[in-house]
């Protein structure tokens, strides 16, 4: 119920936001929408206590800054070695351990490897990362673990699950 | 003063991001296969989408239009790298295998 309540919370925020037109007819519809929404979110049975960022940290923000620097400092690499072409490319697809504890933890650390030019997480399973790298090198400070402790460290401590 | 400090910098996001863009482009032609090419891809997604993002957030003549950007950029975040991970398990799925480190020279 706590849950369903936040995903109607988000998404009349959200609707209010995106609209931007506030007469009679268009808030019915986006209530309406809304109401749509969540019946089907219910019914596919997707609603707990995932489906909201209820435990939105401000340290997130800290993280979203520094994991925009690894974007850039990656993008230079990767742009280099575009314009260098195959010379500069050593490609390497191995597993890399993971620690994350919990799930939403994984798959932030997924996302941010994604999300960072030159790595790119291919599966997750069993505690471990399969990433594909434009070159070895990459590998080396993935496994160092500097971005797998800064996601780690986003988690409340007491929700360990 | 400010406004036209705003211009510039709004300008040359837009600028760097869209060579961004370009260069991404050519990683995609001279990259030799799947994976490879997903990386040159992908700067895209993230860089070049953050750069000219960015320079428009600079240009929004209100918070709306701003709320709206940021919205966008959030979305992005969550769903490019969704999107370059089903591409990769469908390459995967289909046998394709990843051209490593050695075999560079013989493609």
């Amino acid at each position: 119920m706590k849950s369903t309540l936040g995903l109607t919370t988000t998404l009349v925020i959200f609707w209010l936001l995106l609209s931007g037109h506030y007469t009679g007819l268009i808030l019915s519809l986006g209530a309406l929408s809304i109401a749509l929404v969540v019946w089907i979110a219910r019914r596919m049975d997707v609603v707990d206590h995932e489906v909201a960022p209820v435990h939105f940290t401000p340290k997130l923000i800290g993280y979203w800054l520094w994991l925009a620097g690894e974007i850039i400092k990656s993008t230079f690499d990767v742009t280099r070695r575009v314009l260098r072409g195959r010379g500069a490319l050593h490609p390497a697809y191995e597993d890399v351990p993971i620690d994350q504890g919990t799930a939403m933890s994984e798959t932030i650390l997924a996302n941010s490897i994604t999300l960072t030019p030159g790595t790119l997480s291919v599966d997750v399973r069993n505690d471990v990362i399969r990433v594909h790298t434009v070159h070895k090198d990459l590998l080396v400070s993935l496994r160092e673990g500097g971005m797998a402790r800064r996601v780690k460290a986003l988690e409340p401590k007491a929700k360990q699950s | 003063m400010l406004p036209q400090i705003l211009d510039g910098l709004s300008w040359a996001l837009l600028l760097v991001g869209s060579g961004f863009t370009i260069i991404s482009g050519i990683g995609l032609f001279r990259m030799p296969e799947f994976f490879t090419r997903t990386h040159a891809a992908g700067m895209t997604d993230s860089m070049a989408a953050i750069m000219i993002l960015g320079g428009l957030l600079l240009q929004a003549p209100d918070w709306m239009v701003a709320v709206r950007l940021i919205a966008i950029a959030a979305f992005l975040a969550l769903t490019s790298p969704t999107a370059s991970h089903a591409l990769a398990q469908a390459a995967l799925a289909d046998g394709l295998k990843p051209l490593l480190g050695g075999q560079q020279g013989k493609g």
